[in-house]
């Protein structure tokens, strides 16, 4: 056997807290040929950012290897100085990252952020790094180069930053791009350009990746082969064909069974519904920029939901799933059209009226980490809106705290914690538990399970569909991952730019998409290929 | 763009108006006036009627509102008054110190904006982890330290002492040199404390890591990517600084015997030479609410995210 271009051997990192150091990545071992795509899965906490960051050398401040040995080529780069690494950085190996929007310094330009990596490895000749630019921009698929390389990064969508990003990780054409959820950010549809454009760029220069990823959706199209971590420890590692057929450690099973992108479950039984609890018809809204110039960020939409079922509202960034929601649960109010929520329409509300109209439709949010008042404890947080609406006593009102906080399955002893001692699951879970505390009638869900790791995401799925099931909710679900649409949704509208291409049930839309963008949507899914597997 | 600047000036020039009434009411407030300090000398043996001529003469005894009409006209017109004390007009007194003034305070901030780079830049680079901390407690140590006790110090120990630098006719620049010291230590310090903390902010964002896997080294990061970044909110604090500068001033021209506004300042107080202090008042207002002012106009320059967008921004 040749010997792999890197070699992870027993690698062991360490994050120093107060005195002492914690470990969080245990004996992790695993090898990369050339032109090889290998996936480290994980959820967080995992160890697979860390693990990537010791390959690159650019652990956290307070970390350090403690064991084991990084070999590159047969050479152990593990113990190298920084100054060492820093000849390799950029030119042996490189880094596509998570995050484009924050990744870009926010007041240098494109181009002579592409063109750094050329200074730093010893290009000094401006034109000439002007020209390599110019064509590395075009090479990641950037319409008219030559205008992006003076644009600064604000002038450019979340997509074309990633394809900057990679740009600069293709530059010097290195041996291995180390791409940390390089699309986690990204919309669908950008999310598959993108990767089919790193796999395009892999294969022209046979540079292998280390695909750093929580889908295992996305490492099963991926990865020739895929490393499962969990808790810093090694669960599974093997070829990505075999491990999605029949992944051998339990956590690896458990792990396939929860990713939305990856299960067959059948579409969701019919629920029997009553009347109508929401009614859009027509909805329009527009802001209007300066004078006589104004932006529709709806443009007619309508959909019914019936009592007891849930409807999803499926689109891109920028398509008006956030300005709907607004107008759904009074925040905004239309321009046109009308909303009507169990039988009442809200544009003939004000004042006090809106205000006890609120009570019957309750909004949980998709950040859980910012959504939470950090100096209020949980039962606090829970208890704040029957505060707020109810005439009820202490007494009455605890009883009904703990009772819903026992509902949403939080334990005890976390109800006098505040939200920073939370995990994400848990956080989620009070958002919801606040969310129904004043019994609503509807829900409105924005992307309240897309920060979530997918087990998570799973319980909090199931935990949402026997809360429905129990007290007769009606859900407005919206939400970019139309795999997480499928489990949960009876019916479903799809937006792309303010209209709404497609509506119907969940079957007709998944198995008989009417317009080309949501075809389009629907085989941006992830897990494709382990579907044709199964 | 231009409606914005307009509003900008519009509010200076509140503020500039406000500062006038302001100084105008409290100086009226005071006992006493600068007529009265100056005549009343027994010496001049100037009888009451003579003084009662003279208080007619500067009309200090017409009504208040008239007072502050006829000042205000006359301030808008660009007359400022003529001063009690030295018998001259005011903007003259203004214009002979001021050269002296704008020198300590341009070499005073420049310092203090180089040292607190040093030290900012020092905090972060420095090889150990001990010698990082310690320069970080620098700045806490320079704010606390007071203005007139540390001019006191220095001419103590290098002058004194050390018999470096002479305070009895020193050379122009000589004289210059331990004033524009004690100016700028007591602003460097939150400018320093506020980079350094900007410096770690930056340092953290996900760009400086993709920076670093370039292959630039941690001076090159520092250098190209966090500051400018970091430097870009200090602008904001440098200008409400200006106002410390000026403050800072008139305690150390006062401390060293030198003569500008500072001096001139601490004079026309003692003397309640109430049109000089009005003139001095609305003077450094004018003068903060420009440095602000400028500020605020060149952000645009250096952050390219504040610059109009053009067509629908969303």
């Amino acid at each position: 056997m040749t010997t792999p271009l890197l070699s992870v051997e027993n690698l062991s990192v360490a994050y120093k807290e107060g005195d002492h150091h914690t470990r969080v990545t245990h004996e992790v071992s695993f090898d990369i040929a050339p032109g090889e795509v290998v996936a480290l899965v994980g959820e967080s906490g995992s160890g697979k950012t860390t693990t990537a960051q010791a390959v690159i050398g650019l652990l956290p401040e307070n970390g350090r290897i403690e064991q084991g040995a990084i070999r590159l080529n047969g050479e152990d780069i593990s113990k190298w100085s920084s100054k060492r690494l820093d000849a390799i950085r950029g030119s042996q190996i490189s880094l596509i990252p998570q995050d484009p929007t924050s990744s870009l310094n926010p007041v240098k330009t494109i181009g002579a952020q592409v063109g750094e990596i050329l200074r730093i490895h010893g290009d000094r000749d401006g034109k000439v790094i002007a020209a390599r630019v110019a064509e590395l921009l075009a090479r990641v698929g950037l319409s008219d180069p030559e205008l992006r390389a003076r644009q600064y990064p604000h002038e450019l969508s979340g997509g074309m930053k990633q394809r900057v990003l990679i740009a600069i990780a293709i530059a010097l054409k290195p041996q291995l791009i180390i791409a940390d959820e390089p699309t986690s950010a990204l919309d669908v549809t950008v999310q598959r350009r993108i990767l089919d454009l790193i796999d395009e760029l892999r294969r022209e220069n046979n540079t292998a990746v280390l695909l750093v990823t929580h889908d295992l959706g996305v490492a099963a199209d991926r990865a020739d082969r895929i490393v499962v971590l969990q808790g810093g420890h090694i669960q599974e590692t093997g070829e990505a064909k075999a491990l999605l057929i029949a992944p051998q450690s339990p956590y690896a099973q458990r792990l396939l069974a929860d990713a939305p992108s990856l299960s067959t479950t059948a579409f969701r039984e019919p629920r029997p519904g009553g009347g109508d609890a929401i009614v859009v018809d027509g909805l329009v809204h527009e802001y209007g920029l300066g004078r006589k110039k104004s932006f529709r960020a709806v443009d007619g939409l309508s959909f019914s939901v019936k009592r007891g079922t849930t409807h999803a509202i499926v689109g891109e960034s920028g398509s008006g799933k956030t300005t709907t929601v607004r107008d759904v649960v009074g925040f905004g109010r239309p321009t046109s059209g009308q909303i009507r929520i169990d039988g009442t329409d809200i544009a003939s509300l004000k004042g006090d009226a809106l205000r006890q109209f609120r009570r019957k439709i309750q909004l949980v949010y998709q950040n859980p980490f910012s959504s939470l008042d950090p100096r209020q404890t949980v039962f606090s947080i829970v208890e704040e809106p029957l505060v707020n609406f109810s005439g009820l006593d202490a007494g009455a009102r605890a009883k009904k705290v703990n009772d819903l906080l026992e509902r949403v399955g939080l334990p005890e002893a976390l109800r006098k914690r505040r939200p920073r001692a939370l995990s994400g699951g848990q956080r989620q879970r009070v958002a919801i538990a606040r969310a129904l505390v004043l019994d609503p009638e509807v829900v409105v869900l924005d992307e309240a399970v897309s920060a979530l790791d997918v087990t998570v995401q799973a319980q909090i799925l199931k935990l949402l569909d026997d809360l429905q099931r129990e007290l007769g909710l009606t859900y407005l679900f919206v939400s970019h991952d139309l795999a997480v649409v499928r489990q949960i949704s009876d019916t479903v509208s799809v937006l792309q730019d303010g209209r709404q291409v497609e509506t119907g049930t969940v079957e007709e839309v998944f198995l008989r998409p009417q317009s080309a963008y949501t075809r389009e949507l629907i085989d941006a899914i992830p897990g494709k290929r382990s579907l044709a597997l199964a | 763009m231009s409606r914005y600047i307009i509003g900008r000036i519009g509010q200076a020039l509140l503020v500039l108006w406000v500062a006038f009434t302001a100084a105008f009411l409290l100086l009226q407030a005071l006992p006493g006036d600068a007529i009265l300090i100056k005549f009343q000398n027994p010496e001049l043996g100037l009888g009451p009627d003579q003084i009662a001529a003279l208080r007619e003469a500067y009309g200090v005894d017409s009504p208040l509102w008239a007072q502050y009409l006829q000042a205000l006209g006359n301030f808008l017109a660009g007359n400022f008054g003529y001063s009690v004390q030295g018998s001259v007009p005011v903007s003259q007194e203004l214009l002979a110190n001021l050269p002296a003034t704008a020198r300590l305070a341009g070499f005073g901030f420049s310092l203090a904006v180089l040292v607190a780079l040093g030290l900012a830049f020092l905090a972060t680079l420095a090889p150990f982890a001990w010698l990082r901390s310690a320069i970080q407690a620098i700045p806490s140590l320079f704010i606390s330290v007071p203005v007139f006790w540390l001019g006191i110090m220095l001419i103590q120990t290098f002058s004194f002492r050390l018999k470096w630098i002479s305070v009895i006719n020193p050379g122009e620049w000589e004289g210059l040199i331990l004033p524009v010291i004690t100016l700028a230590v007591p602003i460097s310090a939150p400018l320093a404390q506020i980079l350094m903390r900007n410096i770690d902010e930056v340092s953290t964002q996900p760009f400086v890591a993709v920076a670093r896997a370039k292959g630039a080294s941690p001076g090159w990061v520092l250098w190209k990517h966090v500051a400018k970044n970091a430097l870009l909110p200090t602008l904001t604090i440098a200008g409400i600084l200006f106002g410390e500068l000026l403050a800072g001033a008139v305690i150390t021209e006062t401390v060293f015997g030198l003569n500008g506004i500072g001096g001139l300042t601490e004079r026309s107080v003692r003397f309640q030479d109430a049109s000089v202090i009005q003139a001095v008042v609305v003077f450094s207002a004018a003068c903060f609410v420009a440095v602000n002012l400028i500020v605020d106009l060149l952000y645009p320059v250096f952050d390219p995210r504040l610059r109009k967008a053009k067509g629908a921004a969303a």
